[in-house]
C-alpha cells in the first residue's frame, strides 16, 4: 500500500508530524499514475517531475517551521476544463489544441494558497458535454471497477483517478450531474456545491447559470476539506456569493438524530435498476437506524427537468462556445478565404459531434420566433422546479435520492443514442436547475459485475454542511468507502 | 409631392472611465496594439465579466441630464454574432431592460445658423443603455490583424425617437447631445478618437401621413458632418425613388464618405438574428434610492439653462452667454469674475475677447489661466473709476497674463495711473502746441480732425497716462483762447 492510498486527513496528520514528506507522497502518486494510466487513461497530461519539485518546495517550507494547513503538499488532480497557468486547457477538445492558460482559475489559486499542488489534466467529455467521457477528443477513460465500462462523465477522468488512488482528490465541474454521476459510477465521493458557493472564474463555461466546480474525494471528510478550501466570494465572479464559509469538517459529527430527510416519490421510478433501488432503500434504512426521520415528499415538476436542462444548457453553451473561432487561440483552419470560411472550417474540424449537436440546438432555441416557446418557457419551468425544492426544504433538512438510475454501462453501449445517454442525468439535472447543493456517496455495489452505486444527498442553498453531515454519518456507519477496485 | 423626412439616431458614446466596463484594463487611447488587454477583454476561456460601477453611474447620470426615467431594475444581455473584432462573438449589451428610459434633448438652431440662435426644438429619446465596445480590424497585404485594446471600452447607446426632420436638426441634436455629455463629465466625446459614432435611421413620408415610411439604417458614421451629408443624400435618394414610382426596401446601408453616397449592405431578409438572451455571468442591476440620490448630486446645470440664466442675471448678450455656457469651466470663471464686479458686461468682453485669445495662443485651458477671475474684476474697476484708460488697460492685461499679478499692483509699480491733473496736462499741451505750428494752424482754420493729431501727440508725451478727454478739453481751451 502506498501513500497514495491514504485519505487527505490521514496524510495531513503524518505530514504535520513529519513522519512522511510531501515528496514521498508525490513519488507514490507518480508511481501509481504511471502504473494505472495505460489501463485507465484518466489523465490527458501529467508531469511527475513538476509534482516532485513542488512537493520538495512544500517540504522545505515545513522544514523552515512554516505552519501549513491540512492540504499542504497534497496533489489534487484538475479537470481539463479549469485554467492552470502555463498548462494546456483543452476541455477534451481539439479546438483548444495549443492553448496555454495565461492565468489560474480562482479555485486553483485558492488551492495553491492552501498548499495544494495542482496535478495533471484530467480527461472529460468535450466541453463537459456528456455522461461517459466517450465524447473526449482524446480517448475514453476506463472505469477502474471494470475497464470495459465508462467512468461516467463529464468529469470521468477526475472520478477514475480518485477511485484508482492515482490522486487523493480531484476537482471536477458539474452542470447537470458531471461530478455526482461519475462519482457514483466510480465509487467515490463527489460534491456539487450551491450555485455561487464556488467561483467559476477560470472554469471554461459550458452553461454559465448551471456550472459549479466541486471536489472528488475518497471520503466525505476529504471532500469537506477541499470544498472549504475552494469556497467563497470572488470579486472576479459576480455570481459568487458573499456567504461565510464554515469549517465543513466541524459538521461531520456522525450525529443525524432528529434530522428530517425527504424521499421524493418522483425519484423512485419503475424501470430503475433493481439493485440500485435496493441499495438506496437500504441506505435510507441505515440512516433511520442512526436516528434520522424519513418523510415522503413530492417534487412534482421533476419530469420536466431534462427537457428544461437541454434547452437552457444548450442555449448558454451556443454563446459560450462562440469564442472558439480560431482568431485568438487554439486551432485555426489553414488557408481560409475569409472570416466566415475560417469560422466554419475551424469549428467544423475542432468540435466533436455532441458539441456540434448542442450548439445547433442552443442556437435554435434562441432564434427569433422560437425564443418564447423554448427558452422563455424553459426558464419559467426552471422557476417551478426550484420552487418544488424550496417547498420541500420547508419540511425536511435534506433529500435522499439515487444518484443515477443504473450502475456504469459499457463503453459504446449508449454512444450512438444521445437521448438514452441524457437519461443517465435524470436524478442530477434538477439540482443544477434549482441551484442547490448535492453530494454523491457510495452506498453499495451491484453483484455481477461488481459496480459501485451512489446515494445522492441534496441540501438547501448553502446547506453544504448539512448534507456533508448526513453523507458522513452514513459513510462512517458503512464499509462501502473502504472497498477499492482491483485493477 | 411634398415629403417629410423622419430621422432617428442611435449614438454610441464612449463613457469616460479609467478602466474598461468588464475588467480592470485601462481605457487609454493610442497604446501599442494588444497591450491594454487581459483574459477578460480578450474573451479567453474561463474568464468572466465584472461590471464597472462608474460606467453604470455615468450612464444613469446621462439619463438624469436628459430628464429620463432611471430603471430601478435593469439587466445585461448577450447579443450574438460572429466578427473577428469581437472577442467572445457575443457583445454584452442591454436588450429589453435598459438603464435609462425616455428623456429629451433640446437643441438650438444657432449651431447651424447664428441668426437662428435661441430657436430651439426638442427631440425625444427612446432609451440609453450600456454595452461593451469591440476591437479594431486591420488589413495588411496578405493578412489581417485585430487590435483588442478598445475591446471592452464602455459605450453608451443613446437611441432617439424619429423626431428629427432635417440634416440641420440631426446636426444640432448631436451638437446639443455632445455638449450635455461633456458637461456632465460623462464622455469627452472626442471625435478624433472615435468616441462618438452614429447609426442613422431615416425614412420619408408624404407630408401629413401618420405612419412612418420604409426605414433605412445607415451604419457607423463618426463625424457629425458625415451624418449631415449622409442624411441629405439618403433623403434625396428616397424621395427620388418614390417620385420615380419606385419602392423602398427596409435595409441597412453604408455611407461612403469619399464618394458621398450610401450603398446597400444588407436587406431585411438578411438581417442578423442576434439571439439576445440574459447574460448569465452578470447579476441584474438594482439601483436603490440612496445610490440614485448620490448620483443626482452630480447633476450640473445644463448649457441652455445656464445661458438663459446668465443673460437674465448679468445682462450680457445671448451670443456671449452661449459662448460661455458651452464650456462649464469657462462659465464658472466668468461668473466668479462677474460676481466680483459692478460691470459684468465689461467682464464678458475681457473674458471672451482678450482672455480667450491669449489662452488660445498660449495653448492653455481656462483652468490653467494665469489671470484669475478677481483680477479681471479689478481691471474693469480700474477702467470704470477712471484710474487707467482703456488703452493702458490693454497693456496691463498683457502684463497680467505674463506674470499672473494683480492689475492694481502692475499699475502702481509702473506708474500707469491716468493723469487727470489739469496742471500737468496743460504743460504737455503747451509743449505740443509749440512744437506743431502747422497742425495748430490747420485746427484754427477749422479743421476739426487736427485736434485728434494734437491729442495723440500729448498722449504720446504723457506715455499714455493722460486722460484723453481731459487732453482734448485742455487743447480746445488753449487754442480757442
Amino acid at each position: 500500500m502506498g501513500l497514495n492510498d491514504l485519505t487527505i486527513h490521514e496524510l495531513a496528520g503524518r505530514l504535520a508530524k513529519k513522519e512522511i514528506a510531501a515528496a514521498d507522497l508525490a513519488r507514490d502518486v507518480v508511481a501509481r499514475t504511471e502504473a494505472m494510466e495505460p489501463k485507465l487513461h484518466a489523465f490527458l497530461e501529467w508531469n511527475g517531475g513538476e509534482l516532485l519539485t513542488a512537493a520538495r518546495d512544500m517540504d522545505e517550507r515545513r522544514a523552515r517551521g512554516e505552519v501549513l494547513g491540512p492540504l499542504a503538499g497534497i496533489p489534487v488532480g484538475i479537470k481539463d476544463v479549469l485554467n492552470v497557468q502555463g498548462h494546456s486547457c483543452r476541455c477534451g477538445s481539439k479546438i483548444l489544441q495549443g492553448y496555454v492558460a495565461p492565468y489560474d482559475a480562482t479555485v486553483v489559486a485558492k488551492l495553491r494558497a492552501a498548499g495544494v499542488i495542482p496535478f495533471g489534466r484530467l480527461n472529460m467529455d468535450e466541453f463537459a458535454m456528456g455522461s461517459s467521457t466517450e465524447n473526449s477528443a482524446f480517448g475514453v477513460t476506463h472505469n477502474p471497477w471494470d475497464l470495459e465500462r465508462i467512468p461516467g462523465g463529464s468529469s470521468g477522468g477526475s472520478a477514475a483517478a480518485v477511485a484508482a488512488a492515482e490522486v487523493p482528490a480531484a476537482l471536477g465541474s458539474d452542470t447537470g450531474g458531471s461530478i455526482r454521476q461519475p462519482a457514483s459510477l466510480c465509487g467515490v465521493v463527489g460534491m456539487k456545491p450551491t450555485y455561487g458557493r464556488v467561483s467559476r472564474f477560470g472554469l471554461v463555461a459550458f452553461a454559465s447559470s448551471l456550472d459549479q466546480i466541486g471536489p472528488f474525494a475518497k471520503d466525505v471528510t476529504d471532500a469537506a476539506l477541499v470544498l472549504g478550501a475552494i469556497s467563497g466570494r470572488d470579486p472576479n465572479d459576480s455570481t459568487s456569493v458573499p456567504e461565510p464559509v464554515p469549517d465543513y469538517t466541524k459538521a461531520l459529527t456522525g450525529d443525524v438524530k432528529g434530522l428530517k430527510l425527504g424521499l421524493p416519490k418522483e425519484y423512485f421510478i419503475p424501470g430503475m435498476d433493481k439493485e440500485v433501488d435496493a441499495a438506496v432503500r437500504a441506505a435510507v434504512d441505515k440512516l433511520v437506524s442512526l436516528g434520522a426521520e424519513i418523510i415522503e415528499i413530492s417534487l412534482p415538476h421533476s419530469d420536466y427537468g431534462l427537457a428544461v436542462y437541454y434547452i437552457i444548457a444548450t442555449a448558454e453553451a451556443s454563446a459560450n462556445l462562440a469564442r472558439f473561432d480560431g482568431v485568438r487561440y487554439g486551432s485555426r483552419a489553414k488557408d481560409a478565404k475569409d472570416p466566415l470560411d475560417m469560422y466554419g472550417r475551424t469549428r467544423g474540424a475542432g468540435f466533436g459531434p455532441e458539441v456540434t449537436r448542442r450548439i445547433i440546438l442552443g442556437t435554435y432555441v434562441l432564434s427569433s420566433g422560437y425564443y418564447d416557446a423554448y427558452y422563455l418557457r424553459a426558464q419559467k419551468v426552471r422557476t417551478l422546479i426550484r420552487r418544488d425544492f424550496m417547498e420541500a426544504f420547508q419540511k425536511c433538512d435534506a433529500i435522499l435520492t439515487p444518484t443515477t438510475p443504473s450502475a456504469a454501462f459499457k463503453i459504446g453501449e449508449k454512444a450512438e443514442d444521445p437521448l438514452t445517454m441524457y437519461l443517465s442525468d435524470i436524478f442530477t439535472v434538477n439540482v443544477n436547475l434549482a441551484g442547490i447543493c448535492g453530494v454523491s456517496v457510495p452506498c453499495g455495489f451491484t453483484k455481477q459485475p461488481k459496480l459501485p452505486i451512489g446515494l445522492q444527498v441534496l441540501g438547501k442553498p448553502f446547506g453544504e454542511a448539512t448534507i456533508l453531515k448526513v453523507a458522513h454519518a452514513y459513510e462512517q456507519a458503512t464499509e462501502w468507502h473502504k472497498e477499492k477496485p482491483k485493477i | 409631392m411634398d415629403y417629410e423626412i423622419c430621422i432617428g439616431l442611435e449614438t454610441h458614446v464612449q463613457v469616460k472611465t479609467r478602466t474598461k466596463v468588464f475588467c480592470a484594463c485601462p481605457t487609454e487611447f493610442g497604446a501599442e496594439p494588444n497591450t491594454n488587454v487581459c483574459p477578460v477583454c480578450l474573451g479567453y476561456p474561463g474568464s468572466l465579466p465584472v461590471i464597472n460601477e462608474v460606467a453604470i453611474r455615468k450612464t444613469v447620470l446621462a439619463g438624469m441630464l436628459v430628464g429620463a426615467k432611471i430603471a430601478h431594475h435593469s439587466k445585461f444581455d448577450r447579443k450574438n454574432y460572429f466578427y473577428p473584432d469581437m472577442p467572445k462573438n457575443y457583445q454584452i449589451s442591454q436588450y429589453d431592460l435598459p438603464l435609462v428610459i425616455g428623456g429629451t434633448v433640446e437643441y438650438d438652431f444657432g449651431v447651424v445658423d447664428k441668426k437662428r440662435l435661441g430657436e430651439t426644438k426638442v427631440c425625444r429619446l427612446t432609451r440609453i443603455h450600456l454595452e461593451e465596445d469591440v476591437g479594431k480590424n486591420f488589413h495588411f497585404e496578405r493578412t489581417s490583424g485585430v487590435d483588442f485594446n478598445r475591446a471592452g471600452t464602455p459605450l453608451m447607446e443613446i437611441v432617439s425617437e424619429p423626431d428629427l426632420s432635417s440634416s440641420d436638426e440631426a446636426f444640432a441634436y448631436l451638437t446639443a447631445l455632445k455638449e450635455i455629455l461633456i458637461y456632465g463629465g460623462i464622455s469627452d466625446c472626442d471625435m478624433e478618437k472615435g468616441q462618438v459614432r452614429c447609426d442613422v435611421n431615416i425614412s420619408v413620408r408624404p407630408r401629413g401621413q401618420k405612419e412612418l415610411g420604409q426605414k433605412v439604417e445607415i451604419k457607423n458614421m463618426n463625424t457629425f458632418s458625415g451624418v449631415r451629408h449622409a442624411v441629405d443624400y439618403e433623403a434625396q435618394r428616397q424621395i427620388e425613388t418614390l417620385n420615380r414610382g419606385g419602392r423602398l426596401v427596409q435595409e441597412t446601408r453604408r455611407w461612403d464618405d469619399m464618394a458621398g453616397v450610401t450603398e446597400s449592405m444588407r436587406t431585411k431578409e438578411h438581417a442578423h438574428d442576434y439571439r439576445y438572451f440574459p447574460e448569465p455571468d452578470l447579476l441584474p442591476v438594482s439601483l436603490n434610492e440612496a445610490w440614485l440620490a448620490e448620483v443626482r448630486k452630480l447633476v450640473p446645470e445644463l448649457p441652455s439653462a445656464k445661458r438663459k440664466r446668465m443673460v437674465g442675471r448679468y445682462g450680457i448678450p445671448p451670443y456671449d452667454a452661449g459662448v460661455l455656457a458651452a464650456d462649464a469651466a469657462l462659465a464658472d470663471y466668468f461668473e466668479a469674475a462677474a460676481q466680483a464686479s459692478k460691470n459684468p458686461k465689461s467682464v464678458v468682453n475681457w473674458v471672451t475677447n482678450d482672455l480667450l485669445r491669449d489662452l488660445a495662443e498660449a495653448k492653455l485651458a481656462i483652468g490653467q489661466s494665469p489671470v484669475k477671475p478677481p483680477h479681471i474684476a479689478e481691471l474693469v474697476e480700474l477702467v470704470d473709476s477712471g484710474k487707467i484708460s482703456s488703452k493702458i488697460a490693454k497693456d496691463v492685461f498683457v502684463e497680467m497674463f505674463k506674470t499672473g499679478r494683480a492689475p492694481a499692483a502692475i499699475v502702481a509699480e509702473k506708474g500707469l495711473v491716468q493723469v487727470s491733473d489739469t496742471g500737468a496736462i496743460g504743460k504737455f499741451c503747451d509743449e505740443v502746441i509749440a512744437a506743431n505750428p502747422k497742425i495748430v494752424a490747420d485746427f484754427k482754420a477749422g479743421k476739426e480732425a487736427a485736434l485728434n493729431a494734437l491729442t495723440g501727440q500729448v498722449m504720446k508725451l504723457s506715455k499714455g497716462k493722460a486722460n484723453p478727454q481731459a487732453v482734448r478739453d485742455a487743447l480746445r481751451g488753449k487754442l480757442s483762447g
